[in-house]
């Protein structure tokens, strides 16, 4: 059950700021789109399935198209030839939108120092939150879920219209 | 195993191509023969055609580097007799400065892929290929990773973050 955000109450109403009252509201439904490629996408299954059920925390439908995703979830080794892949699936979501490395591999190549990976998806998309593990367990993974739910909670509702999340996306040349 | 011999094979070929045919081995009881590039057409038309070779099937092809004691490439087919169940490696070397070729495409249609695979890792480019272009690697990669002329850990790379791994 989430607290009621701060606010002022009376008999018969409850008057908050819209920020706040939107925080929720996305914190709690935030959809998530798996991009697995390899073991760490093996934990992301555990972690979706009953024992550790990502449900309970609003993610209900892991959706399978970018476009209605909040979420996007890269799980396992990003190969180069897969970076441009990667890189389209997080244009074509919808703002807001927020990106967990889930793994060693997604966020610094980890054990793969080659000349055929991507050495961390950071140098292709703005990551918010960096999952460690070789491969995590499913609590670490709820555990970065959890911080992103904190993100989201907290976001401004003007924060995507700023110019530093503008100088952010130019700095990784999308849009 | 019938009449198709190590013995029989090497022997055939030699009257065949004479001195063009170089070192034979039986590395592994899997007789190996090194020829020279300029045969190459030939010989696996000859090893295909002939009714009493009948190297039908092109297992493998792939490239080799090796940078002691000269800076040589090499490219190595691995044949096989289905039939007859006999197996034959085929190796030739040239120099890395003149990595020419021809495409074995012309003889083995499968030797389309394997020739870009090789062309991507070695640089090695084959004459007469109807696409020869990399297959594996990202387009712009810029180099041909598995010749051995790169370190191991190359410290002039620029896609490895150092602080993650505490260099």
């Amino acid at each position: 059950m989430e607290d009621k955000p701060e606010g002022f109450e009376g008999p018969g109403f409850f008057a908050t700021s819209l920020d706040k009252v939107v925080g929720l509201a996305r914190k709690n439904s935030l959809w998530p789109l798996p991009f697995a490629t390899s073991c760490c996408g093996i934990e992301f299954m555990a972690t979706m399935a009953s024992t550790y059920d990502i449900a309970r925390f609003g993610a209900e439908r892991p959706s399978f198209s970018p476009r209605q995703a909040d979420v996007l979830m890269v799980m396992g080794t990003i190969a180069k030839k897969m970076g441009p892949v990667l890189r389209q699936v997080y244009e074509q979501m919808a703002e807001p939108k927020w990106v967990i490395a889930v793994g060693a591999c997604a966020s610094s190549g980890g054990i793969f120092d080659t000349y055929s990976v991507l050495q961390g998806i950071d140098r292709i998309i703005p990551v918010d939150v960096y999952v460690p593990g070789c491969p995590p367990r499913p609590e670490q993974i709820l555990q970065g879920i959890m911080r992103v739910q904190d993100l989201a909670a907290t976001e401004s509702l003007r924060r995507r219209e700023s110019p530093e999340y503008k100088a952010l996306l130019a700095k990784y040349e999308i849009q | 195993m019938g009449a198709l011999t190590h013995s029989f094979i090497t022997e055939k070929l030699q009257a065949k191509f004479g001195d063009k045919i170089g070192l034979v081995e039986e590395p592994y009881n899997l007789l190996t023969i090194t020829f020279d590039r300029s045969i190459l057409l030939d010989l696996l038309n000859y090893l295909y055609k002939e009714d009493d070779l009948g190297f039908t099937f092109l297992t493998d092809l792939t490239g080799v580097h090796f940078t002691s004691p000269e800076d040589i490439l090499g490219v190595v087919y691995h044949l096989h007799n289905l039939p007859e169940n006999v197996r034959l490696r085929l190796k030739t070397f040239f120099p890395k400065e003149d990595p020419y070729i021809d495409s074995a495409t012309s003889v083995f249609m499968s030797a389309n892929w394997m020739e870009r695979e090789t062309y991507d890792f070695y640089g090695i480019l084959f004459k007469g290929h109807p696409n020869l272009k990399r297959i594996l690697n990202v387009d712009d990669l810029g180099y041909f990773p598995l010749r051995k002329e790169y370190a191991l850990e190359d410290p002039t790379r620029q896609d490895k973050d150092d602080s993650y791994f505490g260099r």
